[in-house]
């Protein structure tokens, strides 16, 4: 690595170089990201065994999910995954501009899957399908319904409130950009959101099948 | 500085409409696929389709493919002790039968959906010894 003379204002006093700073920061979100695996990790295991013990009764109760809202919610979160990394490239050859429209867009996607699991939460809510005790709905056969309901509001509703996050996120790297924080040479912030975002998408590339397509 | 503009990979536009096409395409493979009964293979088919686009989002999207490996370390570390969890909990849970008689039971025997024949909608997964665990959820039901 050649030595600058000017040390670059967004590089801190404690690294050598931009290069080793970039590195940093990023297997630092990679270790972020292995947490998440492990804490969403937990849920798929609750998720695994439940459905080994009742096999039957999470097909008849997946039923209750609409597979097309589901789809359109993939879709949605992949195509934002993809305005995402398009965002980081425009960033990359210096079109700022590109760059905010990107990161709008892949917010907007995201709101657009808020909005989508709004009316699906809301419809079971009014169906009585909200686990543990505010269960009542009794259309589906089988031991224990609401253990599907219990591992479906979990898994959706964390993965949620990564979305939610994962919105405010992005909103401040627009202002950011727009302020012009960042260049070809700097912008670790987008791309470490990027590599968060990539991730919350595939957990959902996880979630639509064992939920919404169970054979 | 000018090694690290070759660190940067800035890939083509095309590859990552192409990877974000064939998403599309995977996503729609998957839906399908689960309209129609492999039976066993239900499962494994949607499991190995979403594999394949995880595969797609970590390699191109998260540039796993072009960067560090280190980074790839952590992320299969992740997943490998995920599987470690997940398979040595399936390990018990799922043998349990070979020991203990496995029986069906309402962890909420006094829930709604399990109320028995005489209280209106019949239930014939409330066991057999609820008669008079029912008549007391009955009570304490209309207690509130």
């Amino acid at each position: 690595m050649s030595q600058t003379t000017a040390r670059p204002a967004h590089l801190q006093h404690h690294f050598t170089d931009v290069h080793q700073q970039a590195e940093s920061a990023k297997l630092g979100i990679w270790i972020f990201l292995l947490t998440e695996v492990l804490l969403f990790g937990g849920l798929f295991c609750f998720y695994a065994i439940y459905r080994s013990w009742n096999p039957d009764m999470f097909h008849n109760a997946h039923a209750f999910l609409n597979v097309w809202m589901g789809a359109t919610n993939t879709v949605v979160l992949i195509v934002s995954s993809l305005t995402m990394a398009l965002a980081i490239r425009s960033m990359q050859l210096g079109r700022r501009k590109h760059t905010i429209v990107f990161l709008a867009g892949t917010v907007l996607l995201a709101c657009v899957f808020m909005v989508i699991k709004y009316f699906e939460y809301s419809h079971k809510i009014h169906l009585g399908q909200l686990p543990g005790k505010w269960y009542f709905f009794e259309g589906i056969a089988g031991t224990n319904p609401h253990i599907f309901f219990s591992a479906y509001f979990l898994m959706t509703g964390l993965h949620g409130f990564h979305v939610l996050g994962g919105i405010a996120v992005i909103t401040w790297l627009i202002i950011k950009t727009a302020r012009g924080s960042f260049s070809p040479e700097y912008y670790t912030p987008i791309e470490m959101t990027g590599l968060y975002w990539h991730l919350v998408d595939l957990i959902w590339i996880f979630l639509f099948p064992l939920f919404y397509l169970i054979g | 500085m000018k090694d690290d503009a070759a660190q940067r990979h800035i890939l083509p536009l095309n590859l990552y409409l192409a990877v974000g096409s064939g998403l599309l395409v995977l996503t729609v493979i998957t839906v399908a696929a689960a309209q129609m009964d492999f039976g066993q293979m239900n499962l494994l088919i949607a499991m190995g389709i979403a594999v394949v686009k995880a595969t797609l989002v970590a390699m191109f999207f998260m540039h796993l493919k072009y960067d560090n490996r280190i980074y790839m370390l952590v992320f299969v570390g992740s997943l490998l002790f995920l599987g470690v969890f997940i398979i040595f909990t399936m390990f018990d849970t799922l043998r349990r039968g070979d020991i203990y008689e496995e029986i069906s039971e309402p962890y909420l025997k006094e829930a709604v959906i399990y109320r028995t024949a005489e209280t209106g909608t019949a239930s014939s997964h409330a066991a057999a010894d609820s008669s008079h665990t029912a008549a007391e959820a009955e009570t304490e039901t209309t207690d509130h």
